[in-house]
């Protein structure tokens, strides 16, 4: 070995073949979803799975990296299926554009959340952020005339599209499941980027001492309004990708039972790992598809494996398998 | 005597009806140890909060290099280059040692930057690394910081603070809960540190405190009641009666 010159030895070393694997965070993650409907029972199933990842995965920004434990990232999800409905329905906007500008004005409406909560704490954000959701909530309700209100919002079907030229049918599952799959690498690349900046540092410092990272020079209040908006962002395009999908824009999205399902999932998959929401958006599909095939009191029990979740595996299923791995290539 | 670099006038703090500390004018010069000493309750914690921005005060005004500090949130300090370690162990438990000490380090250039790898900023690196050796820390730098000695993680303490490489460095007793030996340890520290920096100290241990420092100031119930050389201190009739004739069982 030739002696490292003083900037490379001051760089985090992938000293092992797991490190080096975990780098590859990203590229990893867009194989395993490239997969992913030849794995599962059906394509809808992945298709849920994709979009829930995407959501799951930017509520993880605020809720595992940052210690925010906010009942309100459905408004989130919601909004950027409605603005994208809106968009494409009312405003005749193509889809391509619509989908940045329904994230964009999720962002903006993640920001007036975000002013709101973020000068709250522990039990207070999270009953803030839940009121605050439930309030746009009843906007979508009660504005109808914008968004359909009750029956959801409809009438803006994507049946074709052509990016760079190709005609694609966009009605055909295995098409739209790439498409969408497109936008959650992107997310998934930029939720890395984040996670590796000099600001995903100050996020964690401010989960692990408030106080500390205070006195290390940090606006807490401002960065957990950043966060709170990146975390927006990222949940908004799952939103988008949802109306892409379906064509209608259920209200059902915005209700707090949605905020409590996102909860659920980043729990079960493990928050703070990067791939975790995906697996835990899937294992929660996987249970709500199965078990309701023979009950339909099927929450009662994804609601009991939730619980021993939490009291046995506080880690979820990824978080849990990578500290297994890690203890392995340690011992060996 | 070396410039001036910290100015307090008149500071004082109430909580409600309750003085802390009244009337407290003095000023620090650059580059030397200055100790804080006091019984339990002389205002001491408090005084060292207004002076690293935790506090408002009630009254007084704060002048650092010059500048006005009153009104300054307390995230801004660090930015004007003071910088503070606690009594009570206050680290970055579940992070590595290493990132515990570049957090504090890139608080001062790029803190809210979302797009830049971190890992190869190697300036920040590196001086997250300078700051570890400076303690002796070095060779832990990959271990989350929960795993650390309590004498470790008050060492992880300091590295914390050095790391934004402050020109005033606050250091609120940093040998409580320490056995003699890694007291000894963190004595030879601090009069390393003190060799290039200036520091203030606050400290419960007289003895060590008076062969460290230069200048020994004594507050007692939130008033000052001498400042001097240890030696005039040691002599003082007024310490001496307040607080060094009195057994260590106090408070």
């Amino acid at each position: 070995m030739t002696s490292p010159s003083s900037g490379e030895a001051v760089a985090e070393p992938a000293s092992n073949g797991l490190g080096w694997l975990l780098e590859q965070r990203v590229l990893l993650s867009i194989a395993v979803l490239a997969v992913l409907p030849w794995l599962l029972p059906s394509q809808a199933l992945a298709v849920n799975v994709l979009i829930y990842g995407v959501v799951v995965m930017g509520y993880n920004l605020l809720f595992g990296y940052t210690g925010l434990l906010s009942f309100g990232q459905a408004a989130f999800f919601g909004a950027g299926a409605y603005f994208t409905g809106i968009a494409i329905g009312r405003y005749g906007v193509p889809w391509f554009a619509a989908v940045p500008i329904a994230v964009l004005f999720s962002t903006c409406l993640a920001a007036l959340i975000g002013i709101v909560s973020t000068r709250t704490r522990g039990i207070y954000f999270s009953m803030v952020t839940l009121a605050l959701a439930q309030l746009v909530y009843y906007v979508a309700l009660q504005a109808s005339s914008f968004t359909g209100g009750e029956n959801g919002l409809r009438g803006f079907t994507v049946d074709r599209i052509n990016p760079f030229g190709l005609q694609v049918n966009f009605l055909d599952p295995v098409n739209k499941y790439y498409v969408l799959m497109a936008f959650a690498a992107l997310a998934m690349w930029f939720q890395s980027r984040i996670l590796n900046s000099p600001f995903g540092a100050v996020i964690e410092a401010v989960r692990e001492n408030e106080q500390r990272a205070r006195a290390c020079g940090y606006d807490v209040e401002r960065s957990k309004l950043i966060v709170f908006m990146l975390s927006g962002a990222i949940s908004s395009l799952g939103g988008c990708m949802l109306a892409l999908h379906l064509s209608i824009v259920p209200l059902d999205i915005l209700h707090y039972q949605t905020s409590g399902m996102i909860v659920m999932m980043v729990l079960l998959g493990g928050a703070r790992s990067f791939f975790g929401p995906f697996v835990g958006a899937a294992a929660f599909l996987i249970l709500e598809d199965v078990i309701s095939v023979w009950t339909p009191h099927w929450q009662l029990f994804v609601g009991a494996i939730f619980v021993l979740f939490v009291l046995f595996l506080p880690k979820g299923i990824w978080g849990t398998l990578l500290d297994t791995l890690r203890v392995g290539k340690a011992r060996s | 005597m070396s410039s001036e670099l910290l100015r307090a006038e008149g500071i004082g703090k109430h909580f409600g009806g309750f003085v802390a500390l009244e009337g407290i004018t003095m000023s620090f010069a650059a580059g030397q140890l200055t100790s804080i000493i006091g019984p339990n309750g002389a205002g001491k914690s408090t005084f060292f909060n207004i002076l690293s921005g935790a506090l408002t005060p009630t009254s007084g005004k704060l002048h650092f290099r010059g500048r006005e500090l009153n009104g300054l949130p307390q995230h801004r300090f660090v930015h004007q280059g003071i910088s503070r370690s606690y009594q009570i162990t206050n680290i970055f438990p579940d992070l590595s040692v290493h990132e515990n000490v570049r957090v504090a380090a890139q608080a001062l250039t790029v803190s809210y930057d979302i797009w830049r790898n971190r890992a190869r900023l190697t300036e920040l690196n590196a001086r997250a690394d300078t700051a570890l050796e400076a303690v002796g820390l070095l060779a832990k730098r990959g271990e989350l910081a929960k795993f650390l000695s309590h004498g470790q993680q008050r060492a992880l303490e300091i590295a914390i603070a050095l790391a934004s490489e402050p020109q005033l460095l606050l250091l609120d007793e940093p040998t409580a809960g320490m056995g003699p030996e890694e007291t000894k340890d963190m004595v030879a520290l601090l009069e390393r540190l003190a060799e290039k920096r200036t520091v203030l100290l606050v400290e419960h241990k007289m003895k060590m405190v008076l062969g460290l420092s230069k200048r020994v100031v004594v507050l007692h119930h939130g008033r000052l009641l001498a400042d001097g050389a240890p030696d005039e201190i040691r002599s003082n009739p007024e310490v001496r009666r307040v607080y060094l004739g009195q057994s260590e069982g106090y408070g």
